[in-house]
């Protein structure tokens, strides 16, 4: 008996000895990842943030495909009426605040926003030299992201220097119209005293696109003098000069030219597919605007999206040789090069030419979703454009005409297309040159919106109520009340 | 110590009186076959006093006149012979399958079934013999209640989903497999390996604490028995598939007519202004399916042991083609298989078994928009499989005909898919007395995998703007590494004290998970050939970022305590605890605790029943209990930079790092409350067996994935991803009810029929996010999601239009709230929808509950007769009450389509169910009742026949057992769902539970028509 006892307590002491050493067996250390909180410990780790802080300009896509198709410049087009409802619903000025189009608008640029802030947040953790730079590009990009979600939706919610947190939503109220801009001015004057006018490498902010984006956040406040001394000074720093030939400026072999200030940058290099569109490195716009079932020589196909109207087309006066770069003839281009096209939903017979893939790309697959055309975001015709605006609405209407004109000639190659009103008369014109100039582009809709014609312009457009978009339907009820729809939805 | 107590209470007997013993010897023989049985015990008084040798014999010295020895033997009636002088006996044991069930392993030991008091479901080899299952699944489809498997494609190789009790989480719901104690996925095993399986349905699978709530699966492998001579047994059999189903699709007149009208209703000239010669055209299920697909199975198995040592070794090679595409969806795997168990002392006792297989898949794109089924549908009869070259025809590049469709058989002929898993799985474990009653085990289990996958895609072009077209060939290629490890620890106790009997079990189990996977993309592949695609010859830029990697290390350290008690095997109890640690949860809640207990009431040991004859048993049990679950990601309480960082500078992409998905450092368990009442009862000398359950199980703090929130936090930035939130919570109620005659009609005739049934109600009884609605599944092209999970609603179901009939006129039209907010004019002959909400306007807002993918109520139905030497078994199951979404039509003008179309409305009058056809602008194809359909369904699954060789004209050549059969698995499905296979289901368990029950065109289970033949030495 004895023995068993000895045995027995032995045992015993093996089972308690495993019973003891215990939970340090689930202690283990978490391998090949970086932990989110005690990061930003070097100028590299800076550098790497940074990158994600840029990536979610690509999915800004959705914005320019989007915009384009709410303006009278196109109409939806897809496949048939219930291809991508949310697009085909805001062609037809009937979307509700349930449109996944608009929430991800919402959704991509709040998560740009979040991952500046989350540099920004840690902004004084590590101290190295030229951190200021990588600091004003962080704001310029703050600035940008927040200059579309304030475009799209009116007063959004701020938080500072800080990441949100789940549960803010329903505490952080929605910050007023001018205290987003006046947030992101503070970035974009925080941005143009630390930014070189050279960037240290193609894509990355200058100090003219911080001056440019400003120009445009105080016009859209009809802050008219403002945006005309600081779009002033992106003209008169001539570091930029527009492409003599307008045909070439949105080929893939001229990217980043001498015309562009601002400049969002794709790449073919790398695969994507519809489960993460905002994960694609390529313009997924391109794709969409693709010519439906295309075959033949120099473009390649697509979804065919975003149709440019009649309407549009014949905008354009006889020898103005932005009309054939902007949008393109199908029936004459196919009867010219022996192509073949299908007709999509809406069909007008008129793709959006600068935003058409090309031929030549790598083709990775989902090959309609990886095009590499960079989206000329802020182009310095538009820069020249905004100034003649804002010089014409603050008084000062002969720079504004020579602004204009610069525009005109290069579009007509002479110069007897010169425009010679003034005053209100001259606005008209400008406002006229810019759907033309800027054709495709993504920026028709918002001008006509804060110029007061969208009414007149586009079908179905109702003032006071789509002079904005709805908040996400999901959005308001994460925010539990904390965040009003906004008017008439 | 053991002998010395016998020969004292012998001692004893005979001082007291017992004037005369004598001692008994003998031998003992199996009576069907004659041959000895080595290892029968010998009781008497219930005590073990001898066993029988090698060759049968046994002595027993010592005995009372008068009193009685009883023979035992694993797997045979138990015989009794009372002692009246000296002599030589001669017992034969007759086999019974229901000995063999005795006794059932409830996790860190076994239970003889009697004082079992959990819900268990048992499945025997002999099942598995019959079904002849190619993946071990497929032998609980239909033969155990409660239990529903469902497979996620015909194609060979594929999975099968297998719920217990119902779908409860919005996550993973596949139950915890365990093999010989091991943690360990049994799907690659060799079903002939399998000696049997145990199912854990309620509360009792608490001693597996956090991963039993999806119920547990205990598997055992088959090994050797003491004191038996080598057996070895040779099974193979040779079969040939083919769909069991080919959809009801239009002719190329048929076709050309229901064009030509459906053009004239958009008001556009007749594409087909002559059908006269058309004809049948070309039937592109008939192109696609091949019913001559193959299928060779071979196996063998050696077992055998001393009274020391047990052994089985096996080895198996199953081969198998696809019904589509043949060797392009084919499969064959190869196991190994080795047991062995050793006494090494009397107190010492060792086991050991590994378990290797090789399996190699190929596989085609299935169940989605653009598959080889789903183009087979879709693409019109009109178009010949091969131009006049013989080279693959191109479906037209106009929008009629969609971008997705294009030729399949083409389609197959460009798929290279293949992977391949290399996996050693096994364990090691041994038993020590250390004193009487007291067992110290202890047990490490293992896995290590190695997988690889490749696929190639070639250069092709298929028209035009085809998404499928490759203008760059590419290969992407994976190798994935797999490891766990599993270490028990564990005391078992067992005293009885007069009528009172306890055991007592305590231990501590650790486990780790850990792997890693590398993944690579290289482009340009040399001659555009499969045989040249390698990531080694792909030589073409971009060699950017085309690889990823993961790793993950998954640990848990658990603790647990049972006790069980029973009085006089009448009155049954026990109790369990277990303590979890686990690294999925941070630190503040990385420990949870779990009990359960379960009581047990022999009624048929009762006065008032035990007279009655006819009952030979009648069981009344309880279990009440709480059980978790952990299945999600890895790290999801810690923020850590795995977004993606990715953009171009200087025309390259550039790569940082950034935050990714977010974390919720409260992340805790997930809990299980598991309530079952049962009633077991044998009636009539044990040939009526009647189980009945009724459970209820509440699932708590579900752990959701991809909640959404709210955009601000950026959670659908690249890489990012909504954390994992605690936030609902499911209820389930059901019914079980198993039913099972076995009669032995007289030497030559017997047979059996076991039936089951099972009603389980599913509802979702808390969605705790701000828009209590979770979304998945899609439908169609560019349509919201249709699959939700809702608070009062069955988890999963439909949300869409309601369809009410065809408007016939247009004052019918007129009369109805407008239709035009869902984006399209309407005309006669177009679907009516119903105004849910009563706003007087339809529009995306009057969706509502449009179906539900789960059951009502499954069924299972099986038989078995045998009539001398003849065999015959069939087996069948149903379910009844599932919906089934039909999404495989593309619903394009210029497409190929069902001929329930023939239906269609053409004028006032013709038709209230089908609409009319236009190549207009409708609502039609929104998602709405209309394309909800009832897949109820009744298979029968397997018949077979089977003749078994005469046993003289057999022991002339040493032959124990020859056996040839023929059979028919998946026989038939009688159902009313018009796709390929109501059976089928995608989403369920594993990836999510709301999405599932749509179908793309589902890769149907094929019918397979087989001869074998079974030989034993």
């Amino acid at each position: 008996m004895k023995k068993y006892i000895f045995i027995t307590t032995i045992f015993a002491s093996v089972i308690i000895t495993a019973l003891s050493c215990s939970d340090d067996f689930i202690d283990r250390e978490v391998q090949y990842s970086i932990d989110s909180e005690n990061y930003f410990n070097s100028e590299q780790d800076y550098k790497d943030a940074l990158i994600g802080a840029y990536d979610l300009l690509h999915a800004s896509f959705m914005n320019v495909l989007v915009g384009e198709i709410a303006s009278d410049n196109t109409l939806s087009g897809g496949e048939s009426a219930n291809d991508v409802v949310g697009i085909q619903q805001i062609d037809e000025m009937n979307h509700s605040p349930v449109n996944t189009n608009l929430k991800n608008i919402w959704d991509w640029m709040f998560a740009g926003v979040q991952r500046c802030n989350y540099i920004l947040e840690f902004k004084d953790k590590t101290d190295f030299s030229g951190k200021n730079q990588i600091i004003a590009e962080t704001r310029y990009l703050r600035a940008y992201y927040h200059f579309e979600l304030v475009k799209w939706f009116g007063g959004i919610p701020l938080n500072g220097d800080k990441r949100f947190k789940v549960g803010d939503e329903k505490t952080i109220p929605r910050s007023s119209v001018s205290e987003v801009y006046a947030s992101i001015e503070s970035d974009l004057l925080y941005a143009i005293d630390n930014l070189s006018p050279t960037a240290p490498q193609v894509g990355r902010v200058t100090k003219g696109a911080a001056q440019a984006l400003l120009g445009k956040t105080y016009l859209y406040q009809n802050k008219f003098s403002q945006a005309a001394a600081v779009l002033d000074q992106v003209i008169t720093s001539n570091s930029y000069t527009l492409v003599s030939n307008y045909n070439t400026i949105f080929e893939n072999n001229n990217e980043n030219n001498s015309e562009s200030v601002f400049e969002i940058q794709y790449s073919d290099a790398e695969g994507a597919g519809f489960g993460c569109l905002q994960c694609s490195e390529g313009n997924v716009a391109v794709g969409f605007n693709g010519i439906r079932n295309y075959s033949g020589p120099f473009f390649d196909g697509g979804y065919s999206f975003n149709v440019p109207t009649q309407a549009s087309y014949d905008a354009y006066e006889v020898g103005d040789n932005r009309r054939d770069v902007a949008i393109l003839n199908i029936v004459t281009w196919a009867a010219a090069n022996n192509a073949s096209y299908g007709e999509g939903y809406k069909h007008t017979g008129f793709f959006n030419r600068k935003y058409l893939a090309r031929q030549g790309d790598s083709n990775i697959g989902d090959q309609n979703l990886t095009n590499p055309n960079n989206y000329r975001a802020i182009r310095y015709a538009d820069v020249l454009l905004m100034a003649a605006e804002a010089f014409n609405r603050s008084g000062n209407d002969v720079k504004a005409r020579t602004y204009l004109n610069l525009v005109r000639r290069r579009a007509f190659g002479d110069n007897n297309h010169d425009i010679s009103a003034s005053g209100a008369a001259l606005t008209d014109f400008i406002w006229a040159e810019r759907k033309l100039e800027l054709m495709g582009e993504g920026h028709r809709f918002f001008d006509l919106v804060r110029t007061n014609q969208a009414a007149t312009s586009i079908t179905g457009f109702v003032s006071g109520k789509h002079d904005l978009f709805p908040i996400p339907f999901e959005e308001i009820q994460f925010s539990n009340g904390n965040w009003q729809q906004n008017p008439n939805y | 110590m053991k002998s010395k107590l016998w020969q004292f209470a012998f001692l004893l007997f005979t001082a007291i009186g017992f004037s005369q013993s004598v001692t008994v010897s003998g031998k003992v023989y199996d009576s069907s076959t004659n041959t000895p049985l080595g290892g029968a015990t010998v009781l008497l008084n219930k005590a073990g006093v001898a066993s029988s040798a090698a060759d049968g014999s046994f002595t027993v010295s010592n005995v009372a006149v008068g009193s009685t020895l009883t023979f035992s033997f694993y797997g045979y009636s138990s015989q009794e012979f009372v002692v009246s002088k000296n002599e030589t006996i001669t017992i034969s044991l007759k086999q019974d399958n229901k000995a063999i069930e005795e006794v059932v392993v409830v996790g860190y030991g076994s239970q003889k079934k009697k004082d079992v008091t959990g819900a268990v479901g048992y499945i025997s080899t002999k099942t598995i013999e019959q079904l002849k299952p190619i993946k071990i699944e497929q032998a609980l489809q239909g033969t155990l209640a409660g239990v529903t498997v469902t497979s996620d494609s015909g194609a060979p190789g594929a999975g099968f989903s297998v719920l217990i009790r119902g779908i409860q989480s919005n996550g993973n719901n596949s139950p915890l497999y365990i093999v010989d104690g091991n943690i360990s996925d049994p799907s690659i095993l060799n079903p002939s390996d399998i000696e049997s399986i145990n199912v854990l349905k309620d509360a009792q699978a608490s001693i597996y604490g956090v991963r039993g709530a999806n119920g547990v699966v205990i598997i055992k492998t088959k090994n050797g028995k003491k004191n038996t001579k080598s057996n070895i047994s040779y099974n193979s059999y040779i079969g040939q598939q083919e769909t069991t189903k080919k959809l009801n699709l239009l002719n190329a007149t048929e076709y050309a007519l229901l064009l030509n009208e459906s053009y004239a209703n958009g008001g556009q000239v007749l594409p087909y202004p002559n059908v006269s010669n058309l004809g049948r055209g070309t039937d592109w299920q008939n192109e696609v399916f091949s019913n001559k697909a193959p299928i060779v199975s071979n196996d063998i198995n050696f077992s055998g042991g001393t009274d020391k040592i047990t052994y089985a070794m096996s080895g198996s090679h199953i081969k198998q083609d696809g019904i589509v595409g043949l060797d392009k969806s084919g499969f064959n795997r190869s196991t190994a298989s080795l047991s062995l168990g050793v006494d090494v002392t009397k107190k010492l006792k060792v086991q050991t078994n590994v378990n290797y297989t090789f399996l190699n898949r190929k596989s085609l794109s299935e169940n989605n928009l653009g598959a080889p089924l789903f183009n087979a549908i879709n693409t019109p009869s009109t178009i010949s499989p091969f131009n006049s070259t013989g080279d693959f025809s191109l479906v037209p590049s106009t929008p009629g005909f969609g971008i997705e469709v294009i030729n399949p058989l083409a389609q197959i002929a460009n798929t290279h898919n293949d992977y391949n898993i290399k996996r050693i799985s096994g364990a090691f474990g041994l038993d020590y007395s250390i004193i009487p009653d007291l067992v110290l085990s202890t047990k490490i289990g293992f896995n290590t995998s190695n997988s690889e996958g490749k696929s190639f895609s070639k250069i092709v072009n298929y028209g035009g703007g085809k998404v499928f077209n490759v203008d760059r060939s590419s290969v992407n290629q994976n190798a994935i590494n797999d490891n766990s490890y599993v270490f028990d620890l564990y005391l078992t106790y067992k005293k009885n004290i007069k009528n009172h009997n306890f055991t007592g079990t305590l231990g501590t189990s650790n486990s780790k998970e850990w792997g890693n996977g590398l993944f690579a993309t290289g482009f340009d592949i040399p001659n555009n050939s499969w045989e040249f695609a390698d990531i080694s010859l792909a030589n073409g830029l971009p060699t950017a970022k085309n690889i990823g990697s993961y790793v993950y290390d998954e640990r848990l350290n658990s603790y647990f305590a049972r006790i069980q008690y029973d009085y006089d095997g009448k009155y049954l109890l026990s109790g369990i605890a277990r303590r979890d640690s686990s690294t999925k949860f941070g630190p503040d809640n990385a420990v949870a605790y779990f009990l359960s207990a379960t009581g047990g009431w022999i009624l048929s040991k009762e006065k008032f029943l035990e007279n009655i004859e006819s009952i030979n048993q009648m069981k009344l049990r309880a279990s009440l209990g709480t059980l978790g679950n952990d299945k999600i990601g890895t790290n999801r309480y810690l923020g850590l930079l795995d977004g993606e960082a990715t953009y171009v500078f200087n025309n390259m992409l550039v790569n940082g790092f950034t935050i990714g998905k977010l974390p919720n450092p409260g992340l805790k368990w997930e809990t299980a409350k598991k309530f079952d009442v049962g009633l077991d009862v044998k009636l009539f000398n044990n040939q009526l067996d009647i189980t009945t359950d009724y459970f209820i199980e509440s699932r708590l703090d579900l752990l959701i994935e991809g909640l959404p929130v709210s955009g601000i936090v950026g959670a659908s930035a690249p890489g990012g991803a909504s954390p994992v939130v605690n936030a609902g919570s499911t209820q389930n109620k059901g019914f079980e009810f198993s039913i099972g005659y076995n009669k032995k009609l007289n030497d030559n005739l017997s047979f059996s029929v076991n039936s089951n049934f099972t009603t389980i109600d599913n509802v979702v009884t808390k969605v705790s996010d701000s828009r209590g609605i979770i979304e998945s599944g899609s439908f169609g092209v560019g349509q919201p999601l249709i699959s939700r999970m809702e608070e009062g609603q069955s988890i999963g179901y439909f949300y869409g239009l309601q369809a009410d009939g065809i408007f016939q006129n247009q004052a019918e039209i007129n009369a109805h709230p407008s239709q035009t907010g869902l984006g399209s004019a309407t005309s006669p002959g177009d679907i009516r929808f119903k105004d849910i909400n009563g706003d007087g306007v339809i529009n995306i807002n009057d969706r509502t509950n449009v179906g539900s993918p789960l059951p009502e109520f499954t069924l299972g139905f099986n038989t078995t007769i045998n009539y001398k030497n003849v065999d015959f078994t069939a087996y069948s199951y149903a379910s009844v009450g599932n919906d089934m979404v039909r999404n495989y039509e593309r619903t394009l003008s210029d497409l190929n389509r069902l001929d329930y179309v023939l239906d269609r409305w053409t004028g006032e009058g013709t038709s209230n169910t089908v609409p009319r056809v236009t190549t207009g602008a409708t609502n039609n194809n929104l998602f709405s009742s209309y394309f909800v359909e009832d897949a109820s369904f009744f298979r029968i699954q397997n018949i077979q026949l089977g003749y078994s060789l005469g046993n003289k004209f057999l022991k002339n050549y040493g032959i124990n057992k020859l056996r040839f059969y023929a059979s028919i698995n998946n026989v038939h499905t009688f159902t009313k769902y018009r796709g390929f296979d109501p059976a089928a289901t995608n989403g369920a368990p594993i990836a999510t539970a709301i999405g599932g029950g749509i179908d793309y065109g589902f890769y149907p289970t094929p019918r397979t028509y087989m001869f074998g033949l079974n030989l034993n030495f």
